[in-house]
């Protein structure tokens, strides 16, 4: 028999290249004869370009071309580029130029390219590039953005309302009506951006003879760049080839499709030369999606018990100076309402705001944690003012297993209902609260009390729609020397999907994990694939990897039953052989079954066989499956400086099926840290005229080992009905319910303050505020 | 005679300079421009490209290296700045091509890694202060690597992977 | 971010470096390059000339004068932190260290080039300005002192003319029997502090006999209270004297910036030199600081 994998806690397979710095990133790809190219980006939020003097840019040694959207323009249709997501609520469906036409719309927008012998070159040609511009007035602040005299972030469009959309369902009037209490709450949300350790960067080459172009980007969904980029060119998508090599870190804003995307290989056709561009920190707070404000004022209905009849609200939602992502970030906002709790009616509507900062699209967990802060923030409130404890707030509210599964009673985009599928709600919440050893928190909050300490605890429960569809494929093919090809659409940054995948298959066709070799992320090497978003890839995955494994195992098993004339049913897998049950010396080694499915020539195929021993499979998961999890953060608070320091941190998490424990806790912890990060560190600041201040890790706080605490973790496995494996997502769920946690433990701690904080990143100078009342 | 009184005339940047060092052990000869950081030198000029920019401008610390027994920022050093020193990167951590040094193992032990961007620097971080603090607390390994960024693990894995080195190193007697 | 091109110079003499920047008025001194590459690095500075003194031999290493330190300009701040000389006779130094980047960036960065950046939250200004450094800087003319009262005269800027070089740093350790204290308060470790605060007291027959107090973060360069000072000497220390101190710092005038205000200054060079005297005092009575 083979190894038991599905479960166990493997070493990464990934790791040996990786820590020997052997790791091949975007930037560490060389061409040659490589140019490479710096932008000169507008240094104004909104303005319009009156005159772009390249001449001297143009004159400097080493420089091979200075273009801008004229240049472009005279010998290619240079037009918007077109909205990935398409909707029809988009109702200002405004994306970018490539390169800017006449009107910048943020700072970091392109304005000009260079293209010289190296980027240092490049950098000197941008410096000396020189732009007339009309500065116009901005909007920068989302919450002004639909005043009826805001400046508009567009010249020509008739105001800053991008769309409106909304999640609505119950009797939501009655609800307030009949209600024992109502209770408001307005607060702002600000996330932060993508701050991947490496940026972005692509390298294009150009193949003059066969018209294909192949890109090296750090990408997240190289299947989504190859049909854009087919699609912004006119070309065949098999005329291009994507890859995303090595990528350092995503957490959502890769996933787009960006300028330099096109750009880059439109260089690289018309120099005929590679042409590399590196992003460099600078460009990435300005030049990369981020995520940042949604103003919230949503209040609840409950009875004297607590139980909750409806919630209702407005949102405005930042989506920054164009619509690059459709409504995704703003759909993800909403959907996850109500959270892990049974209510009745729900009623939230949210208008999308056009400002003039950087675009906006998802950050890990997307609109998520938004949406579940809000629902926490509201928990907290009925818990504060009927005085009920706010575990028990929750537990009266949760929706109970035996209710699954649990239509909410809210409809997904295609009209689908939204269902939780599986989960133990409570139990989450018993396991998170025996971790934090809440029980005793009293004690432990009245003695640090009486030495003039501050410490509060705060809960925060949620809910996650994973897995995204449609679905990922996989291919699994045994090769000639016994080793076993896995190839997947879905590109890496770190989740460690080589070795999950390695262990469905491995696992399957009982051969040991050095025997799989795994290729993903690369258009050439397979050829559908959807992207790494959406705590996706281990549903999808996962179960095509699953199935196509079965359907080579069932392939060896039926010729190998030819091989060794026994009976199918007495067959079984062992030690990359098929072998009479418990006979080793009655056996034939996959490699020899691969070799017999694959003749040279003159031989022939088995008859009732077809060639190839392997399979491919788009088996994904039966609709989304919900993962779901209680986080209890315990903090402490200066009250003299406003510092909040995490103590402990604990973490239910339930995402199913666990294929690899050790790689899942890294997703929580990192996941975790992240939304830490957003509840006190990671703030976007710009100036009122949209000049970001912000804007180097001085004075953008990431967060760092010694503030972080160390992250108690128990896991809940409700199997996902929806797929063969079990398998929810896990990639966000730990940064959706952090910041939600962190905040309800300082309103905690600066209870006798009644502090209700309304704003994070909770910034220390602003907390002192609040506790002087 | 200083190579800048020959050289006070002459068109700025144009006095590139030849340096000889040590890297991983290896004599390495190259003409640099003053303007080319070390991390630039060493992935580009030298193709060794295991130490990795992460944000240029010395908070990250991605692209720190090991010069004559200091952990450094590789991108606020100019490669001219190297000429005749001793220059440890990833790529010569461990004894040998075959083998991992042991932080690298605790390393992969411990899932110290996702992305593996951030991870050179932390090794050869790490590997400077283990060798001057050989029975560090997990706080004093987590002050050791406040200067190295990580999105991806939460740091947690890596302090563990850290505090396991530390006894190995130690029962190694290196 | 590459830096732009400029001239590179490596001289192995204070002469020789006096001789560059007297001829080059566009030059930049490089000197363990922490705050300079990056400036470079991001094309805020784009100097003609870089004159790195990192092969002045002359400038590195710490000597015992008679009652005085005397700190070579390019003694990295690595070297300040961990010597055994700095941790006998003036810990507040080491101590105020701790707080200063990461061992990576204190394996380059120097004592000089920290007092020269002058960033209005650099530990070392502080520290300097509560020991009432003195300043050796060198040019044409030879050399000249400045008090590190008189040094910042900007924000960014010291009392430095283009053509000089800050060679050395004096700095008189307290003899009597004392009680020291740093702390700060920053976001993150190894940050800028917003409110840093260095204290010094001298106990005499349980009476402060002699206090300096310097803070940090509140103006263009450190600030000296002397006022708390004044206050604090001739009495004994205690729960009500500190407190008192601490109201009277919070009058400091403070400076505001995008992310602080003056207000918040205040409160934390108040709650800060409270805290910091009573660490002082720990430390006096051999116990660890109370609060760090």
């Amino acid at each position: 028999m083979g190894v038991k994998y599905i479960g166990a806690e493997v070493q990464r397979m990934e790791d040996l290249r990786l820590l020997k710095g052997s790791g091949r990133y975007v930037d560490d790809i060389t061409r040659d004869r490589m140019l490479h190219v710096a932008f000169l980006r507008s240094e104004h939020a909104h303005a319009n370009i009156k005159n772009i003097d390249t001449e001297n840019a143009k004159n400097l040694d080493g420089v091979h071309g200075v273009l801008t959207y004229r240049d472009i323009a005279s010998s290619f249709d240079l037009k918007r580029m077109s909205q990935l997501f398409p909707a029809p609520v988009i109702e200002q469906n405004i994306t970018q130029y490539p390169v800017a036409n006449e009107e910048v719309c943020y700072v970091g927008e392109i304005v000009a390219v260079v293209v010289a012998e190296n980027r240092a070159v490049a950098e000197d040609a941008v410096e000396i590039i020189n732009v007339e511009y009309d500065v116009m007035p901005a909007i920068i602040d989302c919450r002004l953005a639909l005043e009826p005299n805001a400046p508009k972030a567009h010249n020509k469009s008739k105001n800053n309302l991008v769309g409106v959309i909304q999640t609505s369902f119950g009797e939501i009037d009655e609800a307030f009506k009949t209600a024992d209490h109502i209770f408001r709450r307005s607060f702002l949300q600000h996330r932060g951006g993508c701050h991947a350790m490496e940026c972005r960067g692509v390298v294009a080459e150009h193949d003059a003879s066969e018209n294909t172009l192949t890109l090296w980007s750090s990408t997240q969904c190289p299947y989504l760049v190859r049909r854009s980029l087919a699609d912004y060119l006119g070309e065949n998508e098999e005329s291009i080839r994507v890859i995303a090599p090595d990528v350092g870190g995503g957490f959502g804003p890769k996933a787009g499709f960006y300028p330099e995307e096109i750009i880059v290989p439109l260089l690289a056709r018309s120099f005929g030369r590679p042409i590399k561009w590196i992003e460099d920190r600078h460009e990435h707070f300005v030049a990369t999606t981020t995520q940042r404000d949604q103003k919230w004022d949503v209040e609840v209905a409950c009875n004297a018990d607590g139980l909750i009849k409806g919630i209702r609200g407005e949102v405005t939602h930042e989506n920054g100076a164009y619509v690059p992502y459709g409504f995704l970030l703003p759909f993800t906002s909403l959907t996850p309402l109500p959270g892990p709790y049974a209510v009745p009616a729900v009623d939230v509507s949210l208008k999308v705001v056009f400002t003039n900062t950087t675009p906006n699209s998802p950050v890990r967990g997307a609109g998520r944690p938004y949406a579940i802060y809000a629902v926490e923030r509201l928990i907290e409130t009925i818990s504060k003012n009927l005085n009920i404890d706010a575990a028990e707030v929750r537990r009266r509210n949760f929706v109970k297993e035996e209710q699954m599964p649990y239509a909410t009673g809210a409809l997904l985009r295609d009209g689908s209902p939204v269902k939780y599928d599986s989960g133990n709600y409570h139990s989450c919440l018993e396991k998170a609260l025996a971790l934090a050893h809440h029980a005793s928190f009293k004690d432990r909050q009245s003695s640090a009390r009486n030495d003039s300490r501050f410490i509060g605890i705060g809960i925060s429960s949620y809910v996650e729609d994973t897995g995204l569809g449609p679905y990922e494929g996989t291919t699994v093919r045994v090769q000639p020397n016994g080793k076993v090809l896995v190839r997947s659409g879905s590109a890496s940054q770190g989740q460690g999907h080589h070795t999950f995948i390695a262990q469905i298959v491995a696992e399957t066709l009982a051969v040991s994990l050095e025997d799989i070799v795994f290729e993903s992320g690369d258009t050439g090497k397979f050829p559908h694939g959807v992207g790494t978003i959406g705590s996706r890839i281990a549903v999808n995955v996962g179960p095509s990897a699953y199935e196509a494994a079965n359907a080579v195992k069932d392939k060896a098993i039926k010729l190998a039953s030819e091989t060794l004339e026994a009976a199918e049913q007495d067959l079984e897998l062992s030690s990359g052989n098929v072998q009479v049950k418990g006979v080793e010396d009655l056996s034939v080694s996959l490699g020899d079954l691969a070799r017999t499915l694959s003749p040279k020539a003159g031989g022939k195929v088995p008859s009732g066989f077809t060639p190839s021993l392997e399979a491919t499979s788009y088996t994904g998961s039966n609709g989304s499956p919900f993962a779901s999890g209680t986080n209890v953060a315990e903090v402490e608070v200066d009250i003299l400086t406003g510092n909040v320091k995490l103590i402990n941190y604990s973490v239910a998490h339930d995402c199913g099926t666990i294929i690899n424990p050790k790689i899942v806790d890294g997703q929580i912890i990192g996941g975790v840290v992240h939304g830490i990060g957003n509840a006190l560190f990671e703030r976007m600041i710009y100036s009122e005229g949209g000049q970001p201040l912000t804007n180097t890790y001085a004075d953008y706080l990431l967060p760092l080992a010694t503030e972080m605490p160390n992250i108690e973790i128990v896991h809940e496995e409700s199997a996902s009905p929806l797929n063969v494996l079990g398998i929810k997502g896990a990639g966000e769920g730990g940064t959706i319910p952090a910041t939600a946690a962190v905040v309800a433990a300082v309103e905690n701690a600066l209870e006798e303050f009644n502090v209700e904080i309304d704003y994070y990143p909770i910034n220390p100078q602003h907390l002192t505020e609040l506790i002087d009342g | 005679m200083e190579l800048w009184l020959d050289l006070k005339e002459r068109k700025r940047g144009m006095n590139s300079r030849e340096i000889s060092l040590k890297l991983n052990g290896c004599e390495v000869t190259a003409t640099v421009e003053p303007r080319i950081h070390l991390a630039d030198f060493l992935r580009h000029t030298l193709g060794a490209t295991g130490t990795h920019l992460g944000c240029e401008h010395g908070v990250c610390g991605a692209c720190t290296v090991n010069v004559d027994g200091d952990a450094v920022r590789s991108c606020l050093m100019f490669a001219i700045q190297v000429d005749g020193k001793n220059v440890t990167t990833i790529e010569g951590i461990a004894n040998s091509d075959k083998t991992l040094h042991p932080i690298q193992e605790a390393f992969r032990k411990h899932h110290g890694l996702q992305c593996g961007f951030c991870t050179p620097g932390m090794v050869i971080t790490l590997e400077a202060f283990l060798k001057n603090h050989p029975n560090p607390t997990e706080f004093e390994i987590r002050k050791a690597i406040s200067g190295n960024i990580c999105r991806c693990t939460g740091y947690q894995p890596i302090v563990a992977a850290a505090m396991e080195a530390a006894t190995n190193l130690k029962n190694q007697g290196q | 971010m590459k830096s732009c091109n400029f001239s590179y110079y490596d001289p192995n003499t204070v002469s020789e470096v006096v001789s560059l920047i007297s001829r080059h008025e566009n030059a930049k001194l490089l000197a363990g390059g922490q705050s300079l590459v990056p400036m470079l690095n991001f094309r805020i500075l784009s100097p003609e000339h870089i004159v790195d003194l990192n092969k002045v031999s002359d400038l590195f290493g710490i000597k015992e004068n008679g009652n005085h330190l005397s700190i070579g300009s390019m003694t990295r701040q690595s070297e300040l932190l961990n010597s055994p000389l700095i941790i006998q006779s003036s810990p507040l130094i080491s101590k105020a260290l701790g707080y200063v980047g990461h061992d990576q960036t204190r394996n380059r960065g120097t004592i000089g080039g920290s007092l020269c950046h002058l960033d209005p939250a650099a530990e070392l200004c502080v520290v300097a300005s509560a020991y009432n450094a003195e300043l050796t800087v060198t040019g044409k003319k030879g050399d000249r002192v400045i008090a590190m009262s008189d040094w910042p005269v900007d924000f960014l800027t010291p009392a430095l003319d283009h053509d000089e070089i800050l060679t050395n740093i004096r700095i008189t350790p307290w003899q009597g029997s004392h009680g020291f204290c740093f702390i700060e308060f920053a976001r993150r470790e190894g940050d800028f502090a917003i409110v840093a605060v260095a204290v010094l007291i001298e106990i005499t027959d349980h009476v402060i006999s002699k206090a300096s107090i310097a803070l940090g973060g509140v103006s263009a360069g450190p600030v000296r209270l002397h006022d708390v000072e004044t206050l604090l000497k001739g009495q004994s220390p205690g729960q009500e004297l500190f407190k008192e101190a601490g109201l009277l710092a919070k009058k400091v005038d403070a400076m505001s910036d995008v992310n602080y205000s003056t207000n918040y200054r205040k409160r934390l060079s108040g709650a800060l030199t409270e805290r910091a005297l009573h660490g002082a005092m720990a430390r006096f009575k051999g116990e660890e600081e109370g609060h760090e």
